[in-house]
């Protein structure tokens, strides 16, 4: 049997993480060996987490040694877990330090998913401020921003950060990988209660059932009650050709994502930045999630220094009535959030329906008109929700029905 | 050592005496009345030096042989060439060669170039650093090697310290990129220009004795003449006095954290909130990445607007430079140069005007330009619920950075401090400052990722931003978020009670001192 395991990084330019190496020994009790730059702000209070860790997992002997970055407490609590977990495999009750209150908004099923901010799910720097930046919604993905050999590391890390970190009002995401490995993946995330899961590389509407039912299973034996969505990714030429089944595949499904990367290589073509390449898949990808009555959600932009170019790919996917982008840097969330703002034309119109449907239900007809024509109730709803981004967007004032037009 | 300790006003227990001198506690701001006379250097004559104007002298080791040098006498460096300096560490050389012993070292800064000096502490050439301690020095301090008391001075500070005649600097060495053979220099020309030199000023007109150092000898007249010869006894000619590519980074870097850039995109909405952002404004940005970062989300709303500033107060860079290119500021007021394009621009442009210590800073004297800024962004290692800041010391205690001009410039009309709340799980948002620098009154505008916190002194910036939209929140409770975050409050440093360092605040009271960490490797 292993008595040695380590989990976690230490070294030069990492920052808030922490590599815990742990050795098991017959006798001797528990002695803790910490390099830390914050030994002096809590030392102390890292040598009783890691106390109490050893006493958790049932390790009265052992040598822990912590070598620190600043490491927050669930980080090191994720580290020392997956070191454990190296060492006597996943048979261990998972230790869960106290959720922080709060943090757990639940979004409705047709909010708004403009901006959605990819982290790397092993690496706990970006995530600690990541809630800060405005996206609406933050992605911590286990999939393809981590390695192979850290899959055990990063999923307890994003487990732990779901029960710590708060993400503001952006929804909680989680990427998984692939089945099988995804199926390990839910198994520790959805009990902290994810607004929702990002399933990868989605062929047909089985690979969404596979994880609805997972998903199912889970909820019944921790009775969970939030809504937890699905967002599958269509990244192949079959997800594409699928893509209706797919939306509908699940009630919890909210939007369909493309990724453009794998696609382009499936059918044989260079990725461009003009993109005609993915023109028809983006089209038919959009149109099965309006058939579904899901969101239809476009790639990432990868240049992080071209904003000008990023606003323009913005513009185009919101021309092809897409509903949000994906974003890879926080700088890019109000770029993309500008890029989905209403135009003028487009609010004033909406101004224009919903001050006639105020009318209508003032004076209490059923029926909305705007001058000779007849309004249904779906533009009602669809200018409601243009008036809505309005004011998110900063283009409106919240009170602007009151205050009236002053242009 | 052992000090007696009396309460300042604010709050602090300082010393009364530094390494044999008595020394004022801090009295409040504009509470100490200096008495007196300015001090003058002794009264030369022109008999004694050449008349065709040549003070070439064959080496520095001789200069300074020839100037007197001996036991216990105070040497004073500048540090426009930063971390690049080759001048400094060779005078204690020199002196080590010379037999010299207990020398006070009087640098307006020392860089992490200077751990070599470390040696020559050790050894007994010098006796003690009274100067800012960054890096190597600075921990060689606060592990309480040193043997005399390190004393930390603004740039402001330091000039009044020198015309107060509280240091008196028995020979200067003012290492220069250009001279000519009387000892008229400048920075702005030569292999090693570095900019201005408005830092050797005093140095050159209160030492006994002034040595030029240069790599760069030109015919007289040496123009400008940013050092006036007059006031030199010697010139060294040298094959290089500085790395280049260290005096002047080449290139500035704007911040790329994420963080950083919010905190600096959200000072700048702070200053158009407040009302600051007019035509003929005036503001002040160092070199730190996110002052930068600010510096250009300003100037686009200046654009965006047609704002068009007065002048500007460097750092310069070649953000500040563009700027006065294009018409958005009137003039560039530069201390001290950051990089190639601050070099030239200050070289070429009339409108790029370098400055010193004495017009921008110093506190004893009939006013100065720092008051006079619209707003001023600054950092800081940490900062208190009262407002109070620390620029350096880490709060583990350690002594790691020099104060520059930032007291001097906390007396602009609006003080903001774009800072983290907390870096690596280091809380920045505090209890109480480890070590005090600058007082709460002064400071009053902490922005963080996490919220901005506007001093209560300041109801009028608090009336002006009311409805700005911005995340304007009492600081305490931005404190308490960190805690949450870092996991709780964070254990105070342990300190002995050896004090090592006193920290001056601009009119040269004692506003806090440094102790020496224990425990530590």
């Amino acid at each position: 049997m292993k008595t040695k395991a380590e989990a976690g990084r230490a070294g030069t330019g990492v920052r808030s993480d922490c590599c815990v190496g742990i050795e098991m020994r017959d006798e001797g009790g528990i002695a803790i060996e910490l390099r830390s730059k914050v030994d002096m702000l809590y030392g102390r209070s890292i040598r009783a987490l890691a106390t109490e860790l050893c006493m958790h997992f049932g390790m009265p002997h052992a040598v822990v040694t912590i070598d620190d970055s600043g490491a927050l407490p669930y980080t090191i609590a994720a580290r020392f877990e997956a070191a454990v977990r190296r060492l006597r495999g996943d048979d261990v009750p998972p230790f869960l330090l106290p959720e922080r209150e709060g943090i757990r908004r639940h979004g409705a099923r047709d909010r708004f998913r403009r901006s959605r901010l990819y982290l790397p799910g092993n690496d706990p720097k970006l995530a600690i401020n990541a809630g800060i930046h405005g996206a609406d919604g933050i992605i911590l993905d286990l999939e393809d921003s981590v390695s192979p050999v850290e899959k055990d590391a990063a999923r307890l890390l994003v487990r732990n950060t779901l029960r710590e970190v708060d993400f503001g009002g952006a929804e909680r995401m989680v990427r998984i990988n692939q089945a099988p490995m995804g199926m390990l993946d839910l198994d520790a995330v959805i009990p902290q209660r994810p607004g929702l899961i990002l399933i990868p590389k989605v062929e047909t509407d089985r690979d969404v059932l596979a994880v609805q039912e997972r998903i199912d299973g889970i909820r019944e034996r921790e009775g969970i009650e939030e809504d937890i969505y699905l967002m599958p990714i269509v990244e192949s030429a079959k997800g594409a050709v699928n893509a209706a089944a797919i939306a509908m595949a699940s009630p919890a499904v909210v939007a369909l994502a493309i990724g453009l990367e794998d696609y382009t290589a499936d059918i044989g073509a260079e990725r461009t930045l003009e993109g005609r390449e993915s023109f028809w898949m983006r089209g038919a990808v959009l149109n099965a999630a309006r058939a579904a009555g899901v969101q239809a959600i476009d790639t990432v932009f990868s240049d992080v220094d071209d904003m000008e170019a990023l606003f323009e790919s913005v513009r185009e996917a919101k021309a092809l009535g897409f509903d949000g982008k994906g974003c890879i840097h926080p700088r890019q969330i109000a770029v993309v959030h500008r890029g989905f703002a209403p135009t003028d034309a487009e609010i004033d119109k909406a101004k224009c329906i919903v001050r006639a449907f105020d009318d209508a239900e003032r004076s209490g007809l059923g029926v909305v008109s705007l001058g000779s024509k007849m309004i249904d109730p779906p533009v009602v709803k669809r200018a409601l929700r243009t008036i809505t981004l309005a004011v998110k967007s900063g283009l409106l004032s919240e009170d602007w029905m009151e205050v009236g037009d002053e242009a | 050592m052992k000090h007696d300790l009396v309460n300042n006003a604010a709050g602090r227990m300082v010393v009364t005496e530094i390494n044999g001198q008595p020394a004022v506690p801090y009295k409040g701001i504009g509470k100490y009345h200096p008495e007196g006379r300015k001090a003058a250097p002794p009264v030369p004559t022109c008999a004694e030096y050449p008349q065709d104007g040549d003070k070439v002298v064959g080496d520095l080791t001789s200069a300074l042989q020839k100037m007197g040098l001996r036991n216990g006498m105070t040497i004073s460096t500048h540090h426009h060439f930063r971390n690049g300096d080759l001048v400094a560490n060779r005078v204690f050389d020199a002196a080590a060669e010379l037999g010299v012993k207990d020398l006070r070292w009087f640098p307006s800064a020392s860089f992490p170039c200077h751990a070599p000096l470390i040696e020559h502490l050790d050894s007994g050439v010098i006796h003690h650093i009274e100067g800012s301690m960054n890096g190597p020095l600075g921990a060689y301090a606060s592990e309480g090697k040193m043997r005399g008391l390190g004393v930390l001075r603004s740039h402001g500070g330091r000039y009044q310290a020198i015309q107060d005649g509280e240091v008196h600097i028995d020979i200067a060495v003012i290492a220069a990129p250009t001279s000519d053979p009387f000892g008229n220099c400048n920075g702005v020309t030569g292999p090693s220009a570095c900019g201005g030199l408005g830092f050797a000023l005093a140095d050159s007109q209160y030492a006994d004795r002034v040595i030029v150092v240069t790599d760069n000898l030109v015919p007289f007249p040496c123009v400008p003449w940013q050092i006036m010869g007059n006031h030199v006894d010697a010139v060294v000619v040298t094959d290089k006095v500085g790395e280049p590519e260290k005096i002047v980074s080449g290139t500035t870097n704007i911040t790329k954290s994420p963080d950083r850039l919010l905190i600096a995109e959200l000072t700048a909405r702070f200053v158009e909130a407040a009302g600051i952002l007019r035509d003929g404004f005036s503001f002040q940005s160092g070199a730190g990445g996110t002052s930068l970062a600010f510096a250009i989300f300003l100037r686009d709303m200046m654009r965006e607007r047609g704002i068009r500033a007065r002048f500007v107060r460097g750092g310069s860079t070649r953000y500040l430079v563009d700027m006065l290119e294009e018409g958005l500021t009137d003039y560039i007021l530069d201390g001290q140069t950051f990089d190639l394009a601050g070099v030239q621009s200050m070289r070429d442009n009339p409108r790029h005007i370098h400055t010193n210590p004495f017009v921008s800073y110093n506190y004893h004297n009939k006013g100065n330009i720092a008051s006079m800024v619209d707003v001023v962004v600054l950092g800081a290692t940490e900062v208190d619920v009262n407002f109070n800041a620390n620029v350096v010391t880490h709060s583990d205690g350690r002594l790691l950075h020099g104060i520059g001009g930032w007291q001097n410039c906390l007396f602009s009309k609006c003080t903001i401090l774009p800072i983290p709340s907390f870096r690596d799980r280091i809380p920045v948002v505090v209890d109480e400052v480890t070590t005090l620098c600058g007082p709460g009154e002064l400071i009053d505008v902490i922005v963080t990722e996490r919220g901005i916190a506007i001093n209560p002194l300041r109801q009028d910036l608090i009336d002006a931003t009311k409805h700005s939209g911005l995340p304007i929140r009492p600081i305490e409770e931005i404190k308490r978020e960190v805690e949450s975050i870092c996991g709780g409050v964070p254990d105070r440093p342990q300190l002995t009670d050896n004090v090592i360092a006193a920290i001056k605040w601009v009119d040269g009271t004692v506003i806090d001192v440094v102790r020496q960490v224990s425990g530590q490797p």
